[in-house]
């Protein structure tokens, strides 16, 4: 059998090949004969044929035939064969196979080698691959190593006592008084794999960490100390060739001894203080023309941003920072950026300073600058510079790259949310998105987007028109056309009737209303959901337009037999809606209420302004259960002498009315109305938002003003009614009044409603009875909170009205009450 | 923590790999062609630290070169770069002014 061919050999001949086929040709060949070779068992040949084989590992192919030849190479007594064995064993094995734990014996023997190459190099081995079981049999002849003399032996101890703690962390004690004279050697070799090693020990436990920052060795003081001499020496020492790295001294060894000094000082005053000195003097110190010194400069504002530093030493380190930015090197912008991101929770102010140079990096051409420039940008908008940030961002979103787009767009709808300096403005930058970025928009801002215009209650002419404008023209874009399409439907009849006050009104027909809706149904590139909402769109402008409806009719029955079960499904109820409801259709399709948010705190009775209380639609709205009281209410203007008293109405009891619009509200419990339950009836006149405050809970001020004495206000035919008195002291124009209502007859009170009116220059408010039976015999009592608002003082005045069904009788009555005490308005 | 240590040439073929984690061979090779086509498409004032999947890559170029050092978060990229320039200085001393074809032809003893 020839002599298999040496390793240059078959790398040359391997890059003669021309293509991929004739070098895997090549390689096989060469695979069976040094298959063969291993089956003849050629001692003197092996170790060339296990080096062509790793060349063939490294190229890609499989080598895992020669693990047994590794290790039978490690058991060789030839120095070049345990070299190549030893190396054959970290490339090929790892502890997934079995054959590794023959290797244990083998590292075991060459451990306490005499030569010390040998044993550096089955440190090595077990550094590379140990598996947990090895290092446990074997952690003891480390730690032995990690003793002697020997500095090139120390430095690879050193490291495989890393992998073992990182394999087996119950080992970490072993190690520990090993450590204490570590620091102590000259040889930078040594110096750095130790600080590897008490990195990686602090990193992974606590306890260590406590030691470490207390512990008092037996020559030298603690460690943060001698830490910090460490690196003084490293600076102030002149130039030492051996470890010079273009004008500093090992810079490698600075940086770890840094790392280790922030996971030291890591939320600990007295370390910190320790090292505030040395962090300062290497932060001046150090030349910044070469990237070595900048890389220092890196690690130490990382520490001093991690540590308690005070309060000179971070702004220092943001200058730092800052000048990072300004040079021209992309790394070190890069780096300062990164750096930047993460202090910006922090240091908020120091970071705005450099605000600028921030935004001129989202145009940069790098990949990697523009997405720290807009991460970190998205930190630093506040409610200050939130207009010109923004114009910067959406010019940035135009002309990103698309992985961008998303986090982009999401970015500038929270930011717009939190700091919108009006809703107009707020609605612009929304719209802007959409259109640009809109395919890339994620799916939960249609819904939010809805909610907000909802809520603009004045913007909706102009959001419609716009909306209109944008889809004219392109609908492929599927959140905007979602969103223009459902603003269309609830909007469509001021869209038509052309009245907008923020822009130029466009003249819009029903028709091309339609038609633009139809369009979208039909476009091929209309997602399902889009069609779905495009439907029901045209659906609701059959109560708001007035001479398409045919039409209307006509395009929803079409796609009662449309191919996607959705469409179909909505056009067969609307349909019906059509057919056999359609005395419901108006009140069903009427505007939607204001959206509360979900995370708002608690349900709230009363939904505030309804907004569409256009006297146009009134008549469409389902008769609420305190329609009645409003007529009563007219009946008390009236009564009252028609020198325009406010009526009030009273909040609704949330009972069930018994009419048509009883089913409407169950049609409307499942529609994703958050919010109240019972749509609040008309007229309800805008309050002072502090009346609306103490809603839900009863403990109305903390501060009350007592000594205000109570009035009976009426006493008649059994029925009693107290009020007492509270005033804040914070708000001296407001009293709130608590009326008992008691029945000292000897029959229940029932359908008890009561209503006040008052003069004219006072406000009132009257929130929910507790109930609306008051019981005989005085056994039990109704309370109702009245709020008064007096901002002129003048003297309380109030007409009441009472309705009750008494002895199977319904029962009416008027009173005036004018014995309000002094205290109470004055 | 350095995940890998790679010198990939311009056409792809890779010169020297060392691996710290386990990844399996035939991902090593895909890991390798993509790293290396990212590498390729940057150009030459753009910024030397690219984020991958969910770890940095650190790259230099040497010549017709590529030294890719992959590092997870914890690292610091600029001593990192600062560590291949290192590394391809002793290189150069050991093979006093060393070239693709060194490392091509002496892997093993590059490796250790």
């Amino acid at each position: 059998m020839p002599a298999p061919i040496r390793l240059r050999e078959l790398i040359r001949t391997i890059r003669t090949a021309r293509t991929q086929a004739e070098e895997r040709e090549m390689i096989q060949k060469e695979c069976a004969a040094i298959r063969s070779s291993f089956r003849e068992e050629d001692n003197t040949y092996r170790c060339r044929n296990v080096a062509k084989l790793l060349y063939m590992h490294m190229l890609g192919y499989p080598a895992h035939f020669g693990q047994l030849e590794c290790l039978k190479l490690i058991a060789s007594q030839k120095f070049t064969d345990k070299r190549i064995g030893y190396l054959g064993a970290m490339l090929l094995l790892d502890e997934r196979q079995d054959v590794h734990l023959l290797m244990t014996n083998c590292i075991k023997n060459d451990l306490n080698h005499s030569t010390q190459y040998v044993q550096g190099l089955a440190l090595c081995t077990l550094g590379c691959m140990g598996s947990s079981e090895m290092c446990r049999d074997l952690a003891g002849e480390v730690e032995k190593l990690l003793k002697t003399s020997n500095s090139y032996l120390r430095k690879k101890a050193a490291l495989c006592a890393v992998h073992v703690i990182r394999k087996v962390p119950e080992l970490m004690e072993m190690f520990l008084p090993a450590t204490k004279n570590l620091l102590n050697e000259k040889n930078h070799g040594v110096l750095h794999t130790s600080v590897v090693l008490l990195t990686e020990m602090c990193e992974r436990s606590p306890d260590m960490l406590a030691h470490f920052r207390k512990v008092r060795t037996l020559s030298s003081s603690q460690l943060v100390p001698q830490l910090v001499r460490i690196l003084k020496n490293l600076i102030m020492s002149g130039y030492s060739p051996e470890h010079d790295v273009s004008g500093i001294s090992d810079p490698f060894l600075q940086v770890r001894i840094l790392r280790l000094l922030r996971i030291l000082g890591r939320n600990d005053d007295d370390s910190s203080e320790a090292m505030n000195d040395i962090l300062a003097q290497v932060a001046t110190n150090t030349e910044t023309s070469k990237n070595v010194g900048n890389a220092i400069l890196y690690e130490t504002v990382l520490t001093i941003m991690d540590i308690k530093s005070e309060s000179g030493l971070r702004v220092l380190a943001i200058n730092i920072l800052g000048r990072f930015l300004l040079n021209n090197d992309k790394n070190i912008r890069y780096v300062a950026l990164t750096s930047l991101l993460k202090t910006v929770q922090t240091d908020h102010n120091a970071v705005q300073r450099h605000r600028s140079t921030i935004v001129d990096c989202l145009k940069d051409l790098d990949v990697s600058i523009k997405r720290r420039a807009m991460e970190l940008s998205f930190a630093l908008v506040n409610g200050n510079n939130v207009r010109g940030m923004m114009k910067e961002l959406l010019y940035f979103l135009d002309s990103c790259e698309p992985e961008f787009k998303a986090d982009c767009a999401s970015g500038i709808f929270l930011a717009a949310e939190k700091y919108a300096p009006s809703k107009r403005w707020h609605i612009d930058t929304i719209m802007r998105v959409l259109t640009t970025a809109g395919s890339y928009v994620r799916d939960d801002a249609v819904p939010n987007l809805i909610q907000l215009i909802t809520n603009s209650v004045e913007m909706h002419a102009y959001t419609v028109q716009r909306l209109y404008k944008a889809i004219l023209g392109d609908y492929s874009q599927q959140p905007l056309v979602q969103v223009a399409s459902w603003c269309i439907g609830e909007y469509g009849d001021l869209l038509v009737s052309g009245q907008c006050e923020e822009e130029e009104p466009i003249q819009v027909t029903e028709d091309e209303v339609l038609d633009i809706l139809e369009s979208v149904l039909i476009s091929n590139m209309s997602a399902s959901v889009t069609r779905g909402y495009a439907l029901t769109a045209i659906m609701k402008l059959s109560t708001r337009f007035t001479c398409t409806v045919n039409r209307i009719k006509k395009v929803v029955s079409i796609y009662g037999s449309s191919i996607d079960v959705e469409l179909q499904q909505r056009a067969v109820e609307y349909n019906a809606l059509f057919k056999k409801y359609d005395h419901m259709r108006p009140a069903l399709l009427e505007r939607m209420p204001v959206m509360e948010k979900v995370t708002s705190n608690g349900p709230a009775e009363i939904v505030q302004t309804n907004g569409e209380t256009e006297p146009a639609v009134l008549e469409t709205k389902p008769p609420p259960p305190g329609l009645q009281p409003a007529i009563q209410a007219n009946d008390l203007l009236d009564l009252l002498g028609g020198s325009d008293i406010t009526p009030v109405i009273p909040t609704a009891l949330t009972s069930k009315p018994a009419c048509a619009g009883g089913e409407l509200l169950d049609l409307l419990g499942d529609l994703n109305l958050t919010g109240s339950p019972v749509p609040v009836p008309a007229a309800q006149i805008a309050q002072p938002p502090f009346l609306l405050d103490g809603l839900q809970s009863q403990p109305l001020f903390n501060d009350i003003a007592t000594g205000i004495p109570s009035i009976t206000a009426y006493n008649k035919n059994g029925l009693k009614i107290d009020f007492t008195f509270e005033r804040s002291n914070t708000n001296p124009s407001v009293t709130v009044i608590t009326i008992q209502a008691s029945n000292s007859t000897e029959l229940d009170m029932t359908d008890f409603v009561f209503q006040a009116a008052v003069p004219k220059t006072f406000q009132l408010q009257l929130l929910s009875p507790s109930s609306s039976v008051i019981p005989a015999f005085n056994s039990g009592t109704i309370t109702q909170v009245i709020k008064v608002l007096n901002p002129q003082k003048q003297q309380l005045r109030m007409r009441i009205k009472l309705t009750y069904n008494h002895k199977g009788s319904a029962m009416q009555d008027l009173a005036e009450v004018n014995n309000f005490p002094p205290q109470s308005w004055q | 923590m350095i995940k890998f240590f790679l010198m990939v040439n311009k056409q792809g073929q890779t010169r020297l790999s060392r691996y710290y984690e386990h990844v399996e061979i035939t991902k090593r090779t895909m890991l390798e062609a993509e790293v290396i086509k990212t590498c390729l498409s940057r150009s030459k004032d753009q910024c030397s630290f690219i984020e991958y999947k969910d770890f940095k890559l650190v790259y230099r170029q040497y010549a017709a070169l590529f030294v890719v050092v992959g590092i997870n978060q914890t690292e610091n990229e600029m001593a990192v770069y600062e560590l291949i320039h290192n590394f391809v200085e002793v290189l150069d001393k050991y093979f006093s002014r060393v070239s693709e074809l060194d490392v091509s032809f002496s892997v093993s003893e590059i490796h250790l």
